[in-house]
């Protein structure tokens, strides 16, 4: 008898365990650069989720059901977000915030679209994500890379008055993306294109293309890339005695740029995301993550900050997490970020969001084109 | 013409930045035949210590000559005691083994590191500050070649001039031949290999140290990756020079530099790594030793 209560007990243990296990929650996704080179792109994507999802949980949830995230690292390497994006199918989530560098977030997207999962990429600003139709699960919060790179370019001829130019990039899809963009937005406005080359990311030394930039005779340098080889790139020309003004792209408008490369970062020019830290939201959203985290938020934070509010937002709206509502309630709904009022067009590009180009002076990024 | 000498200093630089990775990597395969993937992660590891330990006394105000003479012995010595560990745990246990399962060890060895680092330390890129002084007489000049680059040339060539006099000339110099001509006759006549060991692990580690210093002062920056970039490059030196031969390792890393430089600055930098590798393999046709390398003996 004693024998059979206790199987008995443990009988209705793991029914509540099961029970347990299947409570009433919808699982968000977080993806992106965890660890590795660029983890200070990422990371901010994970807090600002962390921070919507508690503010919306304080509230009551959405439609009714509790958020709950499931964070996976990609590295930023296209082989990992497949990876990464198959472990979060198998999670069962609903809708995934993420990735954040433009090849990873190519590579995991086929994924989600025959999951019909739908995402939001608070950085992932390669222009073909969204125009070229393949993923009409794929939504940002972020202006894509054309949009960056006309306004690089124009900044650079009208406002600078650089007409020879040298164009860098680092064979990556980002880097690459936008270098071409410029390439043809230039050309299109009549500047001389007198230098366009890849450069092997990581390598220690750049000196022999540096002498190729003041061989051709350009009169500035456009990069297409991230910070670590940019750091490299103005250190060796200002080493070498060059200094021509070097514009490049958000993946060089981070913190982390002026840290490394110190007085070098001095006067660089970087196109970045229109500074929106005076929106109430976002200096709450701001202020609630020094208060949790101990620390300013890093890249693309207010960005993933609207990404997760958008998303919450549209299942809510929606009342289910299935593919079509929540498409149709994210492109027909308006919604309230810390970047303002902003939602989605067809291609899944947001409306209402846009770049700034800044330049490094006394160690801080400063808008310039105002 | 002047295009022409800019380039050729600037792959002078750079090959001299190989060769002071791959004169460790060289050094260590020559006396026990195996290519020590993790050297780079040693190179990391030295210009972390030298981070860490500059930083510190550049904050209390330090003289910028003791500065860099602490904080170089500081990496050299913490990066030797890497190395003698490394070897103790994941090399010596294997010396009976077929080479294919050391070199194995030595990749894991090189993960290991890396993600060691990365937990210990941080992801971020850090700015590395530059210990090294400028020299004035280099300011008119500075568009061929800079301070740092000139530092990093001398202490390569005098590293090299070093080494080679190290093992053509003093006793444990033939200790080490002995033990790379045949380890159980060397053994036999007296030679305790565990310390030519020891000593081989640690002159490499040094020298990948005081590269780690000066490679990194040029970068002007430093994260836990950077080693394995830089290894993969100085290991092709290597076997370019002739893996074993110290003069080798610094001939190659030049001729690396080279195809490089004037590659970059004649056809285009996206094939910068295309033409390093179509070097080697048409070296490695003709001369299959490499450039510097001696025929290997058959053993019956």
């Amino acid at each position: 008898m004693k024998k059979l209560s206790l199987i008995a007990l443990a009988v209705a243990l793991l029914l509540l365990a099961g029970c347990a296990k299947k409570s009433d929650t919808i699982k968000i996704g977080v993806a992106g650069a965890h660890s590795g080179d660029l983890a200070s792109y990422g990371i901010p994507s994970v807090h600002a989720a962390e921070l919507v999802v508690e503010m919306f949980n304080a509230k009551g949830g959405v439609a009714g059901k509790n958020i709950e995230l499931v964070v996976e690292d990609d590295q930023c390497k296209p082989e990992i977000a497949t990876n990464t994006a198959s472990k979060l199918v198998g999670e069962e989530v609903a809708a995934v915030i993420g990735h954040i560098c433009s090849g990873a977030t190519k590579a995991a997207l086929g994924i989600y679209k025959d999951s019909g999962i739908v995402t939001i990429s608070p950085s992932a600003t390669n222009p073909p994500l969204t125009q070229s139709g393949d993923y009409p699960n794929f939504f940002r919060t972020i202006a894509p890379d054309d949009a960056q790179a006309k306004l690089a370019v124009e900044f650079t001829m009208n406002n600078l008055k650089l007409s020879k130019l040298a164009i860098l990039h680092d064979k990556g899809d980002y880097g690459k993306g936008f270098a071409e963009l410029c390439k043809e937005a230039a050309e299109a406005a009549g500047a001389e294109i007198v230098l366009f080359e890849g450069i092997n990311p990581g390598a220690p030394d750049y000196s022999a293309v540096v002498n190729k930039i003041g061989n051709s005779g350009a009169t500035g340098v456009i990069w297409g890339g991230y910070h670590p080889e940019a750091s490299k790139l103005v250190q060796q020309m200002k080493d070498k005695g060059m200094d021509i003004p070097f514009v490049s792209d958000d993946g060089v408008k981070d913190d982390t740029f002026i840290e490394v490369a110190g007085s070098y970062a001095e006067g660089v020019y970087a196109t970045g995301p229109i500074d929106t830290t005076s929106n109430p939201m976002a200096v709450k959203a701001i202020e609630d993550h020094k208060a949790k985290y101990g620390e300013e938020p890093g890249a693309f934070f207010l960005n993933a900050y609207a990404a997760t509010v958008a998303m919450l937002n549209a299942i809510d709206k929606a009342g289910k997490t299935d593919y079509d509502a929540l498409t149709k309630a994210l492109r027909s709904e308006w919604v309230e970020t810390p970047l303002g009022k902003i939602s989605f067009d067809e291609r899944g590009d947001a409306i209402g969001i846009g770049f700034s180009v800044y330049q490094v002076q006394n160690g801080k990024y400063v808008v310039v084109n105002e | 013409m002047d295009y022409f000498i800019k380039l050729l200093l600037s792959g002078t630089a750079k090959g001299s930045i190989y060769a002071l990775i791959a004169l460790g990597y060289t050094m260590v395969y020559g006396i026990i035949k195996l290519i020590n993937f993790a050297h780079g992660e040693i190179y990391m590891i030295g210009a972390f210590t030298a981070l860490l330990v500059g930083g510190a006394l550049q904050a209390a105000g330090m003289n910028p000559v003791f500065i860099l003479l602490i904080s170089t012995f500081c990496a050299v010595f913490l990066a030797s005691a890497y190395g003698i560990t490394m070897e103790k745990i994941a090399y010596k246990p294997l010396r009976a083994a077929p080479r294919l399962s050391v070199l194995i060890s030595a990749i894991g060895m090189s993960m290991f590191l890396q993600n060691f680092v990365l937990l210990a330390q941080t992801e971020k890129y850090l700015s590395f500050p530059s210990f090294l002084p400028e020299f004035e007489f280099l300011k008119p000049i500075r568009g061929y070649i800079n301070s740092t680059q000139f530092i990093i040339l001398i202490v390569t060539t005098i590293v090299m001039i070093l080494l080679t006099l190290l093992i053509k000339f003093t006793l444990i110099g033939k200790a080490m031949r002995a033990t790379s001509q045949d380890r159980e006759m060397a053994q036999l006549v007296g030679i305790n290999i565990n310390n030519v060991i020891t000593v081989t692990f640690i002159i490499g580690s040094a020298t990948a140290a005081i590269g780690g210093i000066l490679i990194c002062s040029y970068m002007g920056q430093i994260n836990y990756y950077i080693g394995f970039i830089a290894g993969i490059k100085a290991f092709v030196a290597a076997v370019l020079g002739g893996i074993g031969s110290i003069p080798g390792a610094v001939l190659g890393s030049f001729v690396l530099g080279w195809t490089e430089s004037l590659g970059t600055g004649y056809i285009s930098s996206d094939y910068e790594d295309s033409f390093a590798f179509i070097i080697l393999i048409l070296i490695l046709t003709v001369k299959p030793s490499g450039i510097l390398g001696r025929k290997e003996n058959q053993k019956v």
